[in-house]
């Protein structure tokens, strides 16, 4: 076996000094400016978290003052939602992977793609800015009329922040599907493209269709917050309940922006580590466009018990158990692919499978919340809150995490610690269920959300809760070490380290800043592993 | 440690063995499929593991009957969940015709009750047992949300609007009530307590408050000192409308659409009159914005369904 070197030429060593990163042009960069405010904004959201945490772990309210809780929540919320979950996997190995899987050079517009970086970071900007003056404590959802008259604290900057970053959201969206449209290699063809881009396409369009709903939205608060012009407020003449429509009507959207794109990455570990084509591609591929256009239908279900009449509650409740089907039709698919595969136990693996176990829990139980009757109990308690970080932590995060191992030796050229990696997937999984599991038991029992004190009989469960988060928070921080030890002292990853079949593992580790030295020419359907595999070095 | 924490709720509501047993069926669903998933892949993942450097797996593409029989079967199953739901929905939404009908009015950040006999609460609220109870809920500010968590049931209160909820109490206790609909700053501490009573003790509840009188006779007091009745006569001589008997009542408005008289409608004709002129008035009758809280439009509204002719409870 050769031995392994870097390539002389690669996209990191092509321009040094702070200059060629803040304005280069190229994908890969931008995707690393991505990854660090992204990962500097989950540890700002994460600390509000431990905080909220440790004030649960006593049923009174005694670690900060029922203001100060109020904001903790709500800046967890809009930190984690609109400057990490949803920028993480399109924005950084989106941005990363998308030329790359497809044969290309670069996205269709870089310069749009430098820009998206610089719009994302002046909305973090301006939420930042609320956050240190005093703070938000509307709770993410900004629902009116407290978040137009009654709040006193810092609506306006946040809202900004938050309608400055949608634009990012937008322009990222455009850039990845002009590209998948245009730049496809020769022979790469929509159905040999890997399903990480038919979910990467899913999001886009929601990310162009349904963002603008949200900036205008958000926009209304503000001008009603400021000119006292009555959308919202029934003292003005407005109604409450249309913000909740118009903000759903992106808000739910946007959970599939969080969780297509970790679907999509599942996908590309599920074939990479069986070595094995995705069971049934184009049904995962068409499940994901199916998400994308029935998850904007579907906006009803988190307004059930808010006074909507009882023919539109059905409406959405039917609508909600059929966008069910297409993720349960995910899971079954990535079930059956591991039959008969070569599974191998590699960190990513471990990652695809905790995501695979705790999507299934997140997703049934919304089947709980999809049914009216159910929900008009378990609504606005913590079962909502266990259900959703389901999704999002235990999906997103895990194929987030999942994804960043997988790519990372061809982002870095280098191999991280496995063992190290192994250890931390287990510590994030056991920490990730001890915090949210006894969350559906209290939520059920008829815990509210969002409440600073709470009555004794609920104690135990949150200490649990408690206890977990903080496994959970150790398990996030290790990977954070040893991923920056490897970018010095890891061993060279090689082209291929996983014996992976995708354009991204034909080029070099790190790839040239063109991506490949000349244009590649498909002649093979997506995950062929029919061939033996060649260039692996494990 | 583990005494005192319950790991279900208490059921004391004739809706909650209906939630449960949906519950129930939707958490063993939940269970076979979570197991099933899981034990496949773990199964796999043992079975199938890695066993040499470049061994690559069974080159499988997809198989249609799998395809439609995992598309299909959860598709049946969510159908069947779907209308398990929504008749359980449609019984928490219709409340029966009798029911005792109690006000609510949410504010930051407490709940204020209004029973039709005069009593006024606090963040307490005496039912008996075993009667259907209606209660029609507003807010002076933000929305709130009323949740007994006994009873499985929950509604958002609402600022400028009356939303319903009702329940049927089955066993005497004190159940917590929480304000679930996040408000600002002591949105934790907008809790009480629904109190439900023997009929027996609950008839000396009743007759031991409410020195002011009933809801209708506040009512009618500030329909006086409001002068409303020098424009709503019953003798129809006046420039408003005749208001005995109209509660409930179909009315026909100047643009030919017709509503039937309700809370909401009564509630919009005193803030907002120019809204919904009744055919044949003229809009000449100025706005009580500002000039009555939400307690007093309970009266007013109150007093107006005690001006019917009929001594009965409205559906609506």
């Amino acid at each position: 076996m050769a031995t392994v070197i870097l390539p002389p030429r690669h996209y990191l060593n092509d321009g040094y000094g702070i200059a060629s990163w803040l304005f280069t042009r190229d994908h890969k960069r931008i995707a690393l400016l991505y990854l660090a405010g992204v990962t500097f904004f989950f540890f700002i959201g994460g600390a509000f978290a431990v905080l909220i945490r440790l004030e649960l772990a006593t049923p009174a309210g005694d670690l900060v003052s029922d203001e100060t809780y109020n904001k903790l929540f709500t800046m967890h919320g809009v930190m984690m939602v609109f400057f990490f979950l949803i920028p993480a996997i399109p924005a950084v190995l989106g941005n990363f992977l998308v030329p790359i899987m497809i044969g290309a050079k670069d996205l269709a517009f870089p310069r749009l793609n430098l820009a998206s970086w610089y719009i994302y970071m002046v909305g973090a900007t301006f939420t930042t800015y609320a956050i240190v003056t005093g703070g938000l404590d509307t709770g993410w959802t900004f629902y009116t009329p407290f978040s137009t008259v009654s709040s006193t604290s810092q609506v306006i900057p946040a809202a900004l922040g938050i309608f400055v970053t949608g634009f990012s959201s937008i322009l990222t969206g455009l850039n990845f599907i002009v590209t998948m449209h245009r730049m496809r290699a020769p022979g790469m063809t929509w159905f040999r493209m890997p399903l990480f881009l038919w979910s990467t396409y899913a999001t886009s369009l929601i990310m162009v269709l349904g963002t603008p709903v949200l900036a205008i939205t958000i926009l209304l608060v503000a001008v009603e917050r400021v000119f006292r012009f009555g959308f919202f407020d029934p003292t003005l003449g407005g109604d409450p309940v249309l913000f909740q429509h118009l903000f759903w009507f992106y808000s739910h959207p946007a959970v599939y922006i969080m969780v297509l794109p970790a679907m999509g990455v599942i996908s590309e570990l599920v074939a990479a580590f069986c070595r094995k084509p995705v069971f049934g591609y184009s049904f995962v591929a068409f499940a994901s466009v199916g998400i994308a256009v029935l998850g904007f239908l579907v906006w009803g279900h988190h307004m059930f018990v808010a006074g909507q009449s009882v023919y539109a509650a059905l409406v959405f409740s039917i609508l909600s158990f059929l966008v069910a089907i297409p993720s349960a039709v995910k899971v079954f698919n990535w079930t059956a692919t591991m039959y008969k595969g070569s599974i191998s136990w590699d960190t990513p693996m471990l990652y695809a499978i905790g995501f695979i176990g705790l999507f299934t829990i997140g997703g049934l139980t919304g089947l709980f919340l999809a049914s009216v009757g159910l929900d008009v109990h378990v609504t606005d308690t913590y079962f909502i809150v266990a259900h959703f970080h389901y999704i999002m932590v235990g999906g997103t995060i895990m194929g987030y995490l999942g994804g960043l191992h997988y790519w990372w030796p061809k982002i870095s050229g280098r191999l991280y610690n496995e063992t190290l990696a192994r250890i931390s997937a287990g510590i994030i999984f056991i920490g990730f269920n001890l915090t949210f599991f006894p969350q559906f038991i209290v939520g059920y029992l008829g815990m509210p959300r969002r409440y600073h004190a709470y009555p004794p009989e609920f104690q135990v469960l949150n200490v649990l809760s408690s206890a977990g988060a903080s496994i959970l928070g150790v398990g996030y921080l290790i990977p954070m070490i040893y991923l920056m030890w490897s970018l010095r002292y890891g061993r060279l990853a090689g082209s291929n380290p996983w014996g992976a079949v995708g354009l991204e593992w034909t080029t070099t580790s790190p790839p040239p800043t063109e991506n490949f030295a000349e244009t590649p020419v498909v002649t093979w359907e997506a995950y062929d592993y029919g061939a033996p595999v060649e260039g692996h070095v494990a | 440690m583990w005494s005192g924490t319950p790991l279900f709720p208490e059921s004391a509501s004739t809706m909650a063995s209906r939630v449960d047993s949906l519950y129930f069926f939707l958490l063993a669903l939940s269970t076979f499929f979570s197991l099933l998933i899981a034990g496949l892949i773990v199964f796999y993942a043992v079975k199938y593991r890695r066993r040499a450097a470049d061994s690559v797996g069974s080159q499988i593409q997809g198989g249609l009957v799998l395809e439609l029989t995992w598309t299909i079967v959860p598709l049946l199953i969510t159908m069947v969940i779907f209308v398990w739901g929504a008749s359980v929905f449609f019984a928490m939404s219709r409340p029966p015709d009798e029911t005792i009908n109690i006000y609510v009015v949410g504010k930051q950040w407490m709940w204020k009750f209004q029973h039709l006999d005069g009593q006024r609460e606090i963040n307490e609220l005496h039912v008996p047992v075993g009667r259907p109870v209606k209660l029609i809920m507003t807010s002076e500010d933000v929305i709130h949300d009323v949740f007994v968590p006994a009873f499985r049931i929950k509604a958002d209160v609402v600022p400028g609007r009356y939303t319903h909820l009702w329940f049927q109490s089955t066993k005497p206790g004190r159940y917590r009530l929480f304000c679930a609909e996040y408000c600002g700053t002591k949105h934790s501490g907008m809790i009480g307590q629904v109190v439900v009573m023997d009929p027996s003790e609950y008839q000396t509840w009743l007759s031991g408050g409410a020195s002011e009188g009933s809801l209708a006779s506040a009512g009618a007091k500030l329909f006086q000192d409001l002068a409303c009745n020098t424009c709503h006569r019953p003798d129809a001589q006046g420039r408003g409308p005749v208001l005995e008997g109209l509660f409930g009542k179909t009315v026909t408005l100047q643009n030919g659409e017709t509503l039937t008289v309700d809370e909401a409608y009564v509630r919009e004709s005193i803030l907002q009159p120019a809204a919904k002129i009744a055919s044949g008035f003229q809009p000449i009758m100025p706005t009580f914005q500002g000039l009555v809280t939400e307690e007093q439009l309970l009266e007013l509204i109150e007093y107006v369904k005690s001006l019917h002719e009929l001594p009965q409870v409205q559906p609506r």
